[in-house]
């Protein structure tokens, strides 16, 4: 082989291997900063007790084939509270078309969650990630962040902060189950 | 087409843009600009006057850009605008260090007015996780790369080449030179063994003679640059989570966590926190009790949490309580960290008696008539409480963390730091009772005329531990790194390559002579090898310019 071929090939895997090795960091420095649960994947599963109803469980693997909504929340988040009336005023409707309402709250004490539910008559149901491990698997900053899950379990939308009555109901529609 | 070649009339064929014959020394004619050896006496060596590649074939992309980073002016560049950009990535703190609960945009122009906004505009608040830092940390990297190989591939080609016998015009532009007309053979040989004497590995060739030592010095840079890439490559694999995890976790006492970065596998439970002032009235050493009396409030000694490391037995849905199995209990101090499959937790922070654990509370009837008592765990507020006597008293709000907002009382976070309860205290078969407040460690009512008391009677404060979670499988790889960049210095600084030419001509006798650095060492050298043997005193010629 002429010298000067052999040359120019080095040179080519030598400069490729260098730019390969240069967009491989910035692809791993890109991903790490996207969420641990993005919009698309499979929501992780996680079981949870219920707070209105005495001695029952959810556990969202048990949902499949209902849209869910996940919403995480907390008492001391004012945006938190204010949406839960919206999600209260939508949830039979909602219900009936086959889609559940899942308030996850991440609140230390069982107490003020129940005093705040009670207080306004909430009818969906109510779950208390004590120990925050829900709240890490799912990557949660800020409050509230709700999670639309289609029926096969993967994500529709992430939405950071407080809905709106109207943008709730439009996510709700995404996640309808179809038949 | 093959390489074009320049065949020097010592028979060597050299690379194009060879500078110096890579066999005889021979100045190669119309190359000479190329190391600025047309305007000078004494040649430049640096290279041997090899051909760098970057100095020549520039005609394809691939051969251009290879000629871009070998060149040293532009790898220099790279680490000077690295360096600029660093420094200014310091001016305010990086945006996960910011402490404040505003976000970046508006932390930056409240903290620090129009530069930091502007700081915060150009980026500079993540800088170092910045894809445009990292392109230029990578640049230098290939930089270094390029440049490395484009010179020690052909110095040590010229220095594998080179011959015994030089040409004259060599060995009399090197830099310290001497000469004689006259040269016995018992002084020839005096040199031979000086020269040998001196570590010298001495060759000849019909009446040439050539000494060398310590070439490896020349490969220095180069060992030292492999170092530097090994640590480039560390820095990489620590963006991987599998060999480096950096979180921070809070405990308090009592509670059992998750630690974060383990994937759910592992939690750890705050037996105790403990802590210890300095105390300035009966410190041991005399010498500190004014500075501990002149100091802004107590000095902390010591910080200690009791802690039980647990590793979750089995598969658990998440949400569920896990089994969880002990693995390790130990104390975490400061610099002390407890340790476990690779996880370090190190003592970093604390709350000292931030929350209230637990609030008693005694309730009085007429005249003072003790009611009972009770006690209020502010993780498991309960609803209500029965007293001794029967008697209910009802919890109707609790606020971790009170404050009043135009709409009322309120709480701003989960943590008891200032509780604020509302009890009733009711009357047998009454659904309304008498309401009290609990705020500020007091307990006011809030209807007249009451005629039941409450009062507080003891309180228990704990304290959070803060930890910062560590693993690093990454230092081996800075270690071994960081050992190389150090041998290749070493090796490169304290050692020098040295080379002597004795060149017979038909009427005198030369010597030429070079060195890679330190050319007062060479002449004493010189001087001692070549003491009264009738060669003339050596002369710097860069001196005589």
């Amino acid at each position: 082989m002429h010298k000067k071929k052999k040359r120019l090939i080095i040179r080519t895997v030598i400069l490729s291997v260098l730019v390969l090795t240069l967009i491989g960091v910035l692809y791993v420095n890109f991903s790490s900063e996207q969420p641990v649960v993005a919009e698309g994947d499979e929501a992780p599963n996680f079981k949870l007790k219920r707070l209105d109803v005495e001695g029952e469980t959810i556990e969202l693997k048990d949902l499949e084939g209902k849209g869910v909504m996940l919403n995480f929340w907390a008492t001391y988040c004012e945006p938190c509270k204010e949406e839960m009336p919206y999600m209260n005023e939508l949830y039979q409707e909602y219900k009936d078309k086959g889609i559940e309402i899942v308030a996850i709250s991440v609140d230390s004490n069982e107490f003020v969650i129940n005093n705040f539910y009670n207080k306004l008559g909430l009818s969906f149901p109510s779950v208390h990630d004590k120990k925050g491990t829900v709240m890490e698997a799912y990557d949660i900053v800020p409050l509230p962040t709700s999670f639309f899950v289609n029926p096969d379990g993967t994500i529709e939308r992430v939405v950071k902060g407080a809905l709106t009555l109207e943008r709730l109901e439009g996510y709700l529609q995404e996640i309808l189950p179809t038949n | 087409m093959s390489v074009k070649t320049v065949k020097c009339e010592c028979g060597h064929i050299n690379h194009e843009g060879t500078v110096l014959c890579e066999a005889c020394g021979k100045p190669i004619k119309g190359n000479q600009h190329l190391d600025g050896n047309d305007d000078q006496k004494v040649l430049e060596m640096r290279y041997d006057g090899s051909a760098r590649r970057s100095k020549t074939y520039k005609r394809t992309f691939i051969d251009k850009t290879w000629a871009f980073f070998s060149s040293v002016k532009v790898g220099v560049w790279l680490i000077i605008i690295t360096l600029i950009f660093s420094a200014l990535g310091t001016l305010y703190p990086q945006e996960p260090f910011k402490n404040s609960p505003l976000p970046a945009s508006q932390f930056y122009e409240t903290e620090y007015g129009l530069t930091g906004k502007i700081f915060y505009q150009l980026g500079f608040h993540n800088m170092y996780d910045s894809w445009w830092y990292i392109i230029l940390v990578a640049l230098i990297g290939i930089s270094l790369v390029i440049c490395s190989l484009d010179r020690y591939i052909p110095l040590r080609r010229a220095l594998k080449n080179q011959k015994i016998k030089r040409h004259p015009t060599f060995v009399k532009r090197q830099r310290v030179v001497s000469s004689t007309d006259k040269l016995s053979d018992e002084n020839y040989q005096m040199i031979k063994e000086r020269l040998k004497k001196k570590r010298y590995k001495v060759k000849e060739e019909d009446g040439h003679l050539f000494a060398e030592k310590n070439r490896f010095s020349r490969w220095g840079p180069y060992v030292n640059h492999i170092g530097l890439i090994i640590i480039l490559s560390a820095a990489i694999l620590r963006m991987f989570h599998v060999m480096h995890v950096d979180d921070y976790v809070w405990v308090r006492e009592g509670e059992t966590r998750v630690i974060p970065g383990t994937n759910q596998e592992y939690y750890i439970k705050n037996e105790n926190f403990s802590y210890d002032f300095f105390d300035a009235e009966e410190d041991e050493d005399i010498r500190f009790r004014e500075a501990l009396k002149n100091a802004n409030g107590p000095i902390p000694k010591d910080f200690q949490t009791d802690a039980i490391i647990y590793k979750v037995k089995g598969e658990t849905v998440i949400g569920q309580e896990p089994e969880l199995e002990e693995v390790k209990r130990g104390q975490i101090r400061v610099n002390h960290p407890i340790q476990f499959d690779g996880y370090s937790l190190y003592q970093a922070g604390n709350q000292m008696e931030s929350e209230y654990d637990r609030i008693s509370f005694k309730v009085n009837g007429e005249n003072n008539q003790e009611l009972g008592e009770f006690t209020f765990e502010t993780d498991e507020a309960p609803y209500q409480v029965e007293l001794d006597n029967g008697m209910i008293v009802r919890v109707d709000d609790y606020y971790p963390q009170l404050e009043f907002t135009d709409k009322g009382p309120s709480s701003f976070s989960k943590f008891p730091r200032n509780p604020g309860i509302i009890f009733s205290v009711l009357n047998e078969g009454k659904e309304e009772g008498e309401r009290f407040f609990y705020l500020g460690e007091e307990v006011i009512g809030l209807s007249e005329g009451n005629t039941f008391s409450m009062s507080v009677t003891d309180i228990e404060k704990r304290s959070a531990s803060g930890l910062t979670v560590k693993k690093d499988y990454s230092l081996p790889f800075f270690l071994v790194g960081a050992i190389i960049f150090m041998i290749g210095v070493v090796q490169g600084l304290y050692w020098y390559h040295r080379r002597i030419w004795i060149h017979p001509t038909e009427n005198e006798y030369l010597v030429g002579s070079h060195t890679n650095k330190n050319w007062f060492g060479m002449k004493k050298e010189l001087d001692e090898i070549f003491e009264e043997t009738g060669f003339a005193e050596f002369k710097d010629q860069s001196e005589l310019k």
